[in-house]
């Protein structure tokens, strides 16, 4: 089990309860289609994902970010049993989704320099390790039931 | 991975914009480095990285005029850190996947200075850039 100390929890909260979800989540997503394009592979159905341009305004990208980061939010609720939290997805992720665990990687980095652009000098590097282990972990989570 | 031209533009507006504050990018980059990466600290046992660390420092301007290097000189970054290339794979020896990891930390510290300037299309080029110098140091290894 993942041992979190009383700082790194507060380090977390702390920012958590200042993010809008729906704007971040968006960000992440779209900067994840635009930064690492073959992870557009996963998202043929989401119509044009043509230019940067056309991925941040696409509804779509918009409201898968919201969904993926609304999920992050039961990693953040659940921070002692995030494992268990996530078994479910992982599944999901593996035999339906087919996705390779490399992508909640990327994904997680993205989110940490998109969180690090709206909270600029308050994402102080101990922010950062927190925030970094976070997705660390919830990316280890996802891959756990992969078979 | 190539670098296009519009890579080559935005990567040398960041470099444009960040200008003479380069040095501090680089120190802010290497101390959320061995904060955030604890195991990128093995490689510096004869540092101290304490806190506002003069060595830290000292050294985050060597890593931020090298990659200001490379991107003076874009088209060829191999040429341009030639002579690092050799140093990392004959002595110092970093294992790759730590290149990575002060990328990401260097892409951070332009978001929480100067978040305007990392736009998407920005970010992009800039991870491909960082992934190249990364590369290049990396190249003759073995």
């Amino acid at each position: 089990m993942v041992h979190w100390s009383a700082e790194e929890k507060q380090l977390i909260a702390g920012v958590w309860a200042k993010v809008n979800v729906e704007e971040c989540g968006a960000e992440a997503l779209a900067r994840l289609l635009i930064v690492y394009p073959w992870t557009q592979r996963f998202f043929d159905n989401f119509g044009n994902l043509s230019s940067p341009t056309a991925i941040v305004g696409n509804p779509k990208v918009r409201a898968h970010g919201k969904k993926v980061l609304t999920s992050f939010g039961d990693a953040i609720k659940n921070l002692d049993s995030i494992k268990v939290t996530f078994s479910k997805l992982s599944e999901l992720h593996c035999d339906k989704l087919h996705v390779d665990p490399e992508n909640f990687r990327l994904l997680g980095d993205i989110l940490a320099i998109v969180l690090a652009s709206h909270f600029g000098r308050d994402f102080t590097p101990a922010c950062q390790f927190a925030w970094q282990k976070l997705v660390s972990v919830v990316a280890h989570a996802l891959a756990r039931k992969y078979h | 991975m190539v670098l296009s031209p519009n890579d080559k533009t935005n990567v040398k507006g960041v470099f444009g914009k960040i200008g003479g504050q380069a040095e501090e990018y680089g120190a802010d980059a290497l101390e959320r480095m061995f904060i955030t990466y604890p195991q990128t600290k093995t490689y510096f046992p004869h540092f101290d990285l304490g806190k506002g660390s003069a060595q830290v420092k000292g050294h985050g301007k060597k890593v931020a005029a090298a990659l200001v290097e490379a991107a003076n000189n874009i088209d060829d970054i191999a040429g341009a850190l030639s002579k690092l290339s050799d140093l990392h794979a004959q002595k110092l020896r970093v294992d790759p996947v730590n290149f990575k990891l002060l990328g990401q930390c260097f892409l951070v510290v332009v978001a929480t200075r100067n978040p305007s300037l990392l736009t998407p299309e920005v970010h992009a080029s800039l991870d491909k850039f960082l992934c190249a110098v990364g590369t290049v140091l990396t190249a003759k290894y073995r």
